[in-house]
């Protein structure tokens, strides 16, 4: 087995070459009662601070799905401090005007583009905040759309933006108002209402166990 | 990138046989309902007796369970010599919904809407949960082609006909009203320009009806949901467990006892109503299976739910994901979409053949891999054991270039990050532990045997029968999640309590003793342990 040395808060381990962060965690003992969820990358539970030994950099990752490397000095961050504006979605509307309310912070972002190196999941970070301040939330819907809110983005915000929850809002929003009504949903919505599907259902639940069988084997399956 | 030389040897047949298998893709035959039982029969690790044990104490004494629940069934509890003070609760609220994920917080938002003082516990961050992770859609009869009647049908064969009739009514005359719910919300599904929603097959399907967000369907859902959560301000202690349920001199449910996570600080609760939304229980392994699950499904509901005398229904059957990640080893068993099927993967053996339907249900197809990867000697061997291949690169031969990354972002992503390009490369999977179809019993209003004790989502059984579709979990979390919601808000409204008890803790142990059941465990078991050199905590 290829061994490793990593840092761990500070502390040296020698650790298989295969691991991920997380699993190098667990390798060393760690019994973790935070900063782990889905352990697959879709949660945003695990941001994790690291720099290579020798290198100037300070990157971050999500430890469930970021391999270890040689002279790796990782920290982890467990929890971090988003800011999460409340509103009502039944009374906001899809304007300008929301965003400046809101979170008018992100029109004091500077350009730097911090955010967008930092997102772990390759996103562009800085278009959709761009987006966002121009009313366009479908946009920034669409650009933010694989976020997993885990903060890396705002981690080294100059102007203190909290990104995720900016595109959560953005995307709430078109997904209530912008995104086109669905007529199909609505008529069938309206007809379990009305009772229409009633008796054949409550037949059906009737239905001794045979017929049913005959029933499902002899289904006709849609192409 | 594949490098091993067997791999690369079996990559080849793959790549050789794609054309012809493209062109004869709607000729793979289905199985027949006996071909169907028999290979269940054969390979699936439901029927491994040898597996599961049957249990000694409680409400459902005899009945055969998995061997790993059954000692955290069969444990002590974590209160157990400790001096617990039920009358200063640090809490006390109408409704306790214990579980941050998709059916806890559906269940806190209707709770609030009826006017409840509602709370939420858990043990991880609200959204740390399986929700979050469903990847392939919501299932729901909205199509003028599709009826819930023909829902229903689906549900009930898929289940083999175990499912409680009551339950898959529910699940499926309300599943329109969901999706709909979820929309308002904000929830973003895949429709056309002209809001027709964007549906396929899962395995078991008769009709299109899988509604999807990408393949981050449960994200999406799991997100607005707590942002919901979090705007309503409704209370959200994370960090902490239930680690008992309270209940009152009558026998009603009465609260819950719970505990810091790093301080192991223990606090009362008092509820006139418990939703228990714990989850399922993938990191209890059983079989010694990866599991596709968030860290924290520890099958805690389950325990809570016994020990306090709710009974338990088809706690033996679980679902093995057929398509868990088998390579890179970083990413066992983690969950390759169903949908990555639905778009037109086939499942391919080492030979290049695509040896069975991609699209039969999950248990059918788990057992079919299990099949090629032992008696039929047909797997590939990845380094940590048999796979097959799940050939991806034949998405986008039917749905045209492009399709993988606007309909599966996340699974490209999640091999990419490993240098393996699904648009380009097939992948190899195994069964992964996924599901649990059993769980505590209710009725259709959401309530077990115990007044006021009420279960949502993954922690209830009957609704799937012994095998669940795909979409119908997260169809299953939002509906039953809301419905217990709604039910807990209105029946707080006539409890009054009585006195507070944990009678029904040491009654158990009691039970245990007269039992003669000899372990050191101690449940619920609230997270796996993975740390070396560690014994269990």
């Amino acid at each position: 087995m290829e061994m490793v040395t990593i840092y761990l808060m500070g502390k040296k381990y020698e650790v298989p070459s295969n691991l991920t962060i997380m699993k190098a965690m667990e390798y060393a003992g760690y019994q973790l009662l935070r900063g782990c969820g889905c352990r697959n990358g879709f949660c945003g539970a695990c941001t994790t601070i690291y720099r290579i030994k020798g290198e100037t950099e300070l990157k971050v990752c999500l430890a469930c799905s970021t391999q270890v490397e040689d002279g790796m000095y990782i920290a982890t961050l467990p929890y971090f401090p988003l800011v999460k504006q409340v509103y009502d979605i039944e009374k906001v509307k899809p304007t300008e005007q929301i965003m400046m309310q809101l979170y008018p912070e992100i029109y004091a972002c500077i350009g730097c583009n911090a955010c967008t190196k930092r997102c772990t999941q390759g996103l562009n970070v800085m278009q959709y905040i761009a987006y966002a301040q121009r009313g366009e939330f479908e946009k920034c819907a669409e650009e933010s759309f694989d976020c997993v809110m885990c903060g890396c983005c705002s981690s080294g915000c100059p102007a203190g933006i909290s990104h995720p929850q900016v595109a959560m809002l953005a995307r709430r929003l078109t997904g209530k108002y912008i995104a086109p009504n669905c007529e199909h949903l609505d008529i069938r919505v309206e007809e379990i209402a009305r009772g229409d599907f009633k008796a054949t259902m409550e037949a059906l639940m009737q239905k001794p166990l045979e017929e049913l069988k005959e029933l499902y084997n002899n289904r006709e399956i849609e192409k | 990138m594949y490098h091993n030389p067997e791999i690369l040897e079996s990559l080849k047949k793959v790549e050789a046989t794609r054309q012809e298998r493209f062109a004869n893709k709607d000729n793979i035959a289905r199985m027949t309902a006996d071909e169907k039982d028999a290979i269940l029969k054969a390979y699936h690790p439901d029927y491994k007796e040898e597996n599961f044990v049957n249990l000694t104490v409680g409400v459902n004494k005899g009945d055969k369970v998995p061997h790993e629940l059954a000692a955290y069934l069969q444990a002590h509890s974590r209160i157990k010599g400790k001096k617990i003070d039920l009358t200063k609760p640090a809490y006390d609220v109408d409704v306790l919904v214990i579980g941050g994920g998709g059916a806890g917080s559906s269940a806190a938002i209707e709770a609030h809407e009826a006017g409840a003082n509602v709370m939420i516990v858990t043990k991880l961050r609200i959204g740390d949960a399986n929700s979050m992770m469903a990847e392939g859609g919501i299932q729901a009869a909205d199509k003028p082609n599709d009826s819930p009647a023909i829902h229903y049908i689906d549900v009930m064969g898929g289940g083999h006909f175990a499912n409680k009739p009551e339950l898959v009514h529910k699940l499926v005359t309300e599943a329109p009203d969901a999706i709909q719910w979820l929309n308002h919300l904000g929830v973003e599904f895949d429709k056309t320009e002209d809001g027709t929603m964007v549906t396929t097959h899962g395995g078991g399907t008769s009709r299109k009806r899988m509604h999807a967000c990408k393949d981050y369907s449960g994200a999406e859902i799991m997100r607005t949901l707590r942002d919901e959560v979090l705007n309503r301000g409704i209370p959200v202690v994370e960090f902490t467990s239930a680690i008992e349920l309270i209940k009152d001199t009558e026998g009603k449910i009465a609260g819950a006892v719970l505990m810091n996570m790093e301080t192991e600080e223990i606090m009362v609760a008092r509820a006139k109503c418990v939703v228990i939304a714990t989850g399922g229980a993938g990191r209890m392994h059983y079989q010694n299976f990866p599991t596709s699950n968030h860290y924290g499904a520890t099958a805690d509901g389950l325990v809570l739910g016994y020990r306090a005398g709710a009974k338990l229904l088809y706690a033996d059957t679980l679902q093995y994901h057929p398509t868990g990640a088998a390579f890179p080893e970083q990413i066992l068993g983690a969950l390759v979409t169903e949908k990555v099927r639905s778009l037109g993967a086939q499942l391919v053996n080492k030979n290049g053949v695509a040896y069975i339907h991609p699209l039969e249900t999950r248990d059918v197809n788990a057992s079919g891999i299990i099949r090629e990867c032992s008696d039929r000697d047909n797997g590939v061997d990845t380094g940590t054991g048999k796979a097959v291949w799940l050939d991806t690169p034949m998405i986008e031969m039917i749905g045209g270039e492009g399709t993988i990354m606007k309909r599966i972002p996340a699974m490209h992503r999640m091999f990419a990050k490993y240098g393996i390009d699904i648009r380009k490369e097939p992948i190899l999977v195994y069964p992964t532990l996924h599901y649990q179809n059993g769980g505590l019993e209710i009725s259709p209003n959401g309530m077990t045997g115990i007044p006021n004790l009420f279960v949502a989502g993954e922690a209830v059984g009957g609704i799937h029968g012994r095998n669940r579709l795909m979409g119908n979990s997260l169809l299953d979390i939002i509906v039953f999640g809301r419905n217990a919601g709604k039910e807990s808000a209105k029946a707080a409204k006539d409890v009054k309590l009585a006195k507070l008890t944990l009678s029904h803790v040491a009654k158990y142990e009691k039970e245990l003793k007269e039992a003669g059941v000899d372990t050191k465990l101690v449940s619920p078991k609230l997270l796996p342990n993975y740390a070396r050199n560690r014994k269990d905590i």
